[in-house]
């Protein structure tokens, strides 16, 4: 059973379509049912650009995104907005949020036009804050946050949507190692299907069932971490050499960067 | 502490209503033939027939009832036309010192004003102006969302800085008509821009009624994609809006409402900038609950705004404009410095 579908991707931005130049190509990628993903590359790779894809944000030019058998296209802004819920790195404006607005805007896709939060939102938005674990600063001003829990209320956010289909891109920058394994751990629970990018490949081949590595716009690898986090390919697609071992306590992949003496 | 539980809230509403429909009964009693407060009460309980007769002269019934009463309306629904539009327009363009006149209405506004005092005349009575103003800020609405508009797409930063540009070119135009205009006709249109509530009466206060009412529906519908909109567009999308859509409808409907309050009261500042932070600092920043705090807030304040107005320089008015910039300036002063 497959929640996500990307076939034959091609997109790039508005200002470059004239000039034939492609940020992403060919990409086919796909997230089943109750699987966590996660995307890794250099820094401009197209990450952050394929996840916009996946999110019905970038239109692409050739190919297909679909979910549970349905192109997103052909869909309307508000039914993909039912089931696939986002955590970015995109903060609100500072001016007066509380916690619980930001969290409560979640319930939008899933509530008519002049309708108020009712008791059951209400009941669902405290249950998810608790469980992020920020319970007791609901009514707490978002900006005066610091970075890791303004994190966690964006991810409770994306929780209250209720969604078939999660989308995280770098989840765990500006957070601390204690709360990036807490984080990534609660992610896991939850058994959601999860596409999410990571910059730490320790933390991707700790928590991913499965890996896709893009390299320039095309996908160049995908397997478990296991098979896709070899000392080889990094090398390849990050210009740097590491040292590939097995983690002694978990059998996940370690890896450690050799630095030039 | 901004105000959260849904009882407070409603209790802030029910109570600024109240503070609103006292003070315009007693910003009945202010100007330069002094009618005493009671008189006031009197009066308009006499004119929506709850009781007749008393001790006021015709004279004063005459002032009361036909010039300051439509004249106090005009300067709450204006007032809190202007805050309703710059608490939106802050939202959509995620910019906190966006206000009513930033996106080049006023201009436009401007500029059929002066086109009209100068080259047509009065074409339609006392309408002429307000008409005039109205198709100009029409015709400035469709000239940004047209600059702005990049193959569809609209960016808050494009829509801001096309209202800027176009704003200046207007202006400039503006500036040209009546430097090398005919003096008197230019007087009257400073005057007109410099703000002012003198157009008041009765038969017209249905307009800006109406446009206030459909535009606060509007911008409340809008509400959430307004909270969306200000957490950033990618979240807007990511939670089911099409954010090209919202900017636009917000767009339309706060140059519409300006433009109409413009017309019939000229270019008055500050209302639609300062009211909607404090009314953020009230009640936050949720749309559905700042949008009606905003507006109560902005036709309280140009009430009281136009009563000094009446009073400061009497038997002269003093422009509504310079009064609102002047004790909203050194209001937001103080509250800056006190912080």
């Amino acid at each position: 059973m497959t929640a996500l579908t990307i076939h034959q991707l091609r997109w790039t931005p508005t200002a470059l379509e004239r000039r034939q130049h492609w940020l992403l190509n060919g990409i086919d990628l796909h997230v089943a049912a109750g699987e966590f993903v996660g995307l890794i590359g250099p820094n401009g790779s197209g990450k952050t650009s394929l996840l916009r894809c996946a999110y019905r944000f970038n239109p692409p030019l050739a190919g297909q995104v679909s979910l549970d058998g349905n192109d997103l296209w052909q869909q309307r802004p508000r039914w993909s907005a039912q089931r696939i819920a986002v955590v970015l790195q995109e903060f609100p404006q500072a001016f007066g949020l509380t916690v619980a607005d930001v969290v409560a805007m979640g319930r939008t896709p899933h509530q008519g036009m002049f309708a108020g939060d009712n008791e059951a939102d209400r009941q669902l938005i405290e249950q998810t804050l608790d469980a992020v674990g920020l319970g007791d600063v609901h009514q707490h001003d978002f900006a005066t946050l610091s970075g890791g829990e303004k994190q966690r209320v964006l991810l409770a956010r994306a929780l209250v949507q209720q969604p078939r289909l999660l989308i995280l891109d770098e989840p765990t920058n500006h957070l601390d190692p204690r709360y990036q394994l807490e984080l990534l751990g609660h992610l896991r629970r939850l058994g959601l299907s999860t596409l999410a990018s990571f910059h730490d490949l320790n933390l991707a081949a700790a928590f991913c069932d499965r890996l896709y590595v893009i390299d320039n716009g095309c996908l160049v690898a995908s397997g478990t971490p296991a098979e896709v986090l070899t000392a080889e390919r990094l090398h390849q697609v990050f210009g740097v050499h590491a040292l590939v071992d097995t983690h002694p306590l978990a059998g996940y992949p370690r890896i450690t960067w050799i630095t030039e003496p | 502490m901004p105000i959260r539980s849904v009882a407070a809230y409603r209790l802030l509403v029910l109570g600024l209503l109240g503070v609103l429909l006292v003070s315009c009964m007693t910003a009945l009693a202010f100007g330069p033939a002094s009618v005493p407060v009671s008189n006031v009460w009197g009066i308009v309980g006499e004119q929506l027939g709850l009781r007749s007769g008393g001790d006021w002269t015709q004279g004063q019934s005459r002032i009361v009832w036909l010039i300051r009463a439509p004249r106090v309306l005009l300067g709450a629904l204006v007032g809190a036309g202007l805050a309703l539009v710059g608490t939106a327009l802050q939202a959509v363009t995620r910019n906190p010192l966006a206000d009513p006149h930033l996106l080049g209405v006023s201009s436009g506004a401007a500029l059929g004003a002066v086109l009209v005092v100068l080259f047509l005349g009065d074409f339609a009575g006392v309408f002429s102006l307000p008409l005039a103003a109205f198709i100009g800020a029409l015709g400035s609405m469709t000239l940004v969302l047209a600059v702005a508009n990049q193959q569809g797409r609209l960016s808050s930063e494009r829509l801001l800085l096309a209202g800027v540009a176009v704003s200046f070119v207007l202006m400039a135009l503006v500036n040209l008509l009546l430097y090398t205009g005919d003096q008197h006709a230019s007087n009257s249109v400073m005057f007109w821009m410099l703000g002012g509530l003198g157009l008041a009466r009765w038969e017209i206060l249905w307009l800006p009624a109406l446009c206030l009412l459909l535009g606060l529906l509007a911008l409340l519908a809008l509400a959430r994609g307004l909270n969306a909109l200000m957490s950033g567009e990618h979240t807007a999308v990511s939670l089911g809006f099409n954010v090209q859509a919202v900017r636009v409808q917000v767009f339309v409907c706060t140059a519409l409402l300006t433009g109409v309050l413009v017309a019939l009261s000229g270019a008055i500042g500050f209302v639609g900038l300062m009211l909607p932070h404090l009314a953020r600092r009230l009640v936050g920043a949720e749309h559905r609950r700042l949008l009606p705090v905003s507006a109560l807030l902005g036709g309280l304040f140009l009430v009281w705004v136009d009563v000094a107005a009446r009073t400061l320089i009497a038997p002269q008015d003093l422009p509504i404009g310079i009064a609102t910039a002047a004790i909203g300036g050194v209001f937001f002063i103080a509250l800056l410095r006190r912080r």
